[in-house]
């Protein structure tokens, strides 16, 4: 069973191995490849999601060196969460991709899957060095996906975000380096059970090790003021790319839960991330009203929900992680859908994505209201999931210190978004009075859109099931002892 | 010899940060560079510097810690390659915006 651990690393890394080894294949075979690898990995992380949800925690030692020498992988409800939906946001960001986007250049199969195969190691890890590992893995994986395409504002946006990321790697070694100088070890859980008996005496030297981290965190989940790169990144790249990139900042989301509710605690980063995260929402929500272009909205909005996520999150409570972790499900799939459905509105109108009045979708009534839909879950009104992980995490931030600026910067926040996103549907598909030259396109090809900007009524309906699961994944994540005990394989209490 | 690493490492990093706040992406490929040389350097530090200690347990007498010079032999390995990849990217970026200049303003707009 545990060995099950390893395929969401080892399906990717072979299909992606297949693709280059075959040098150019035909578009079709790397098709079929890519779809079948995928549905597979879905099927698996799927298994392990019904797993983890039993409450155990299963680790998996790579060479079966043991848990604190060797690698492990640990799977526990967090880990398999955050897969389950990776490989669904794949899915559909793949199916969209073969309406022709991945035909634009080379590699985009072998690419996607070298991603995925980043993104899932990252989830699964417990050693340290290897998340560090796994992190330049996606990274380089996203600056050539970033550029697929070409074109000069790519390679503009690329270049910065390459830089960005690069210092941000060299931040984490020595965070990596400080921890492993002071505590001997890189296995997560050994890290917890030491930190929890650290000498006075170094104890300053570790603290800043955690917050070097986080700035490293804050810097892939685009905290401000790290978010320079994201919003430049996100509006330049293809529509697919763009729709896998909105789990790239829930990557940073996920290094914060897990090293600071097993490793550091609250106390260390939790004003930090609470302030940063109402700047965060602030920036975010006057970045979507400024903007004159669809999908720069949306990346905006992506920082918004990021804001949104680490207020939850900062409270380190169980009701405050639960509420992020259902609203970070919400989000990543609702945001990824929109980038698709921007991309289906810019392709059937002579201005793209641009909001100025001039031509109407082809498809209008169709993609308005998938617009619609998105939208309205989008800035978090009812029926949709993001009106209900917005209540979650406001009934959080109850518990905060800083609760009416909390609440006054989310609903506020919230408003603008309201406000952006009606504004911007109005323009796109009612202003716009001219008849398109473009023809619609076939309706089967914006499928993967509705289906995931639809997310937010599905969410909603699966609100009992899925709230039930964040609860018990918050228990999980606070009580570190069992975590501890399930990797090091004895009882090694951390209070 | 503590001194002199901490002094090495000091100066890297230094002149690494000072690169990269340039405008120029060939001075800010070399900042990332010399920050990568120095922030390996440091990596490497952690395993305490010692002289004349082999690293393996299984001889008698004091030895060193092997796994830094692991960690580091990964990091160099992949900061080579993004140092690759970033100067390939910066010289189409280049060719392809008429300008090498990174803080977006210039000549390319």
């Amino acid at each position: 069973m545990n060995l099950l651990l390893v395929l969401p690393v080892l399906l990717p890394l072979l299909t992606g191995a297949t693709l280059l080894a075959l040098a150019r294949p035909a578009l079709r075979t790397a098709r079929v490849l890519a779809v079948a690898s995928v549905t597979a990995q879905l099927t698996v992380a799927a298994v392990l999601f019904t797993t983890a949800a039993n409450g155990l925690i299963l680790s998996y030692a790579i060479g079966d060196w043991p848990a604190p020498f060797g690698i492990t992988l640990v799977l526990d409800r967090l880990s398999s969460l955050m897969l389950l939906l990776t490989a669904l946001l794949a899915l559909f960001a793949l199916l969209h991709a073969l309406g022709g986007v991945d035909g634009r250049g080379a590699g985009f199969h072998a690419l996607f899957q070298f991603q995925l195969l980043g993104l899932n190691g990252a989830f699964l890890t417990g050693d340290l060095f290897n998340l560090f590992v796994f992190f330049e893995i996606l990274l380089i994986a996203s600056y050539t996906l970033l550029l697929h395409g070409g074109g000069a504002s790519r390679t503009r946006a690329g270049l910065h975000y390459v830089v960005l990321n690069l210092v941000g790697s060299s931040l984490f070694l020595v965070a990596v380096g400080v921890l492993y100088g002071v505590l001997g070890t890189l296995n997560m859980a050994d890290l917890a059970a030491r930190l929890a008996v650290v000498p006075a005496t170094d104890a300053t030297l570790v603290e800043s090790a955690g917050l070097l981290l986080l700035v490293v965190f804050g810097l892939k989940a685009a905290l401000v003021p790290l978010h320079f790169w994201l919003v430049p990144a996100y509006s330049s790249a293809t529509a697919p790319v763009a729709a896998l990139f909105a789990i790239m900042t829930k990557v940073g989301v996920y290094a914060i839960v897990r090293v600071y509710t097993l490793m550091f605690g609250a106390a260390l980063v939790g004003p930090w991330l609470l302030w940063g995260a109402l700047v965060t929402l602030t920036l975010a929500a006057i970045g979507v009203l400024a903007s004159r272009e669809l999908r720069a909205q949306i990346a905006w909005l992506v920082v918004f929900s990021v804001g949104t996520l680490l207020a939850g999150v900062s409270q380190f409570t169980g009701m405050g992680i639960s509420g992020a972790l259902y609203y970070l499900v919400h989000t990543t799939l609702v945001s990824g859908g929109l980038f698709l459905l921007a991309d289906l509105i810019g392709a059937q109108r002579r201005e793209g994505t641009h909001l100025t009045s001039g031509e109407y979708p082809a498809a209008r009534r169709w993609l308005a209201v998938l617009f619609l839909v998105g939208a309205i879950a989008a800035a978090g009104l009812p029926p949709t999931s993001g009106f209900i992980g917005k209540a979650l995490v406001l009934q959080a931030g109850l518990e905060s210190s800083e609760v009416t600026l909390l609440w006054a910067s989310i609903l506020v926040g919230s408003f603008a978004v309201l406000l952006a996103l009606s504004r911007a549907g109005s323009v796109i598909f009612w202003k716009s009075s001219r008849a398109p030259a473009a023809a619609a396109a076939h309706w089967l090809g914006s499928i993967p859109a509705a289906v995931l900007v639809s997310a937010g009524l599905w969410l909603a309906l699966a609100g009992g099931p899925l709230t039930a699961y964040t609860d018990a994944t918050a228990v999980q994540l606070l009580s570190r002892g069992t975590y501890v005990s399930a990797v090091l394989g004895h009882v090694k209490e951390a209070p | 010899m503590e001194a002199l690493v901490a002094l090495a490492i000091g100066v890297l990093v230094g002149c690494g940060v000072y690169l990269l706040l340039r405008r120029r992406s060939f001075s800010v490929v070399f900042g990332l560079v010399l920050l990568s040389y120095g922030t390996n350097l440091f990596l490497f530090a952690m395993g305490r510097l010692n002289t004349h200690r082999e690293p393996l347990v299984s001889l008698p007498g004091p030895y060193t810690d092997p796994l830094p010079q692991a960690l580091v032999l990964t990091a160099i390995v992949i900061g080579f390659a993004m140092t690759a990849f970033v100067l390939v990217l910066a010289l189409r970026a280049r060719g392809m915006l008429g300008s090498d200049r990174v803080d977006g303003r210039g000549g390319d707009e």
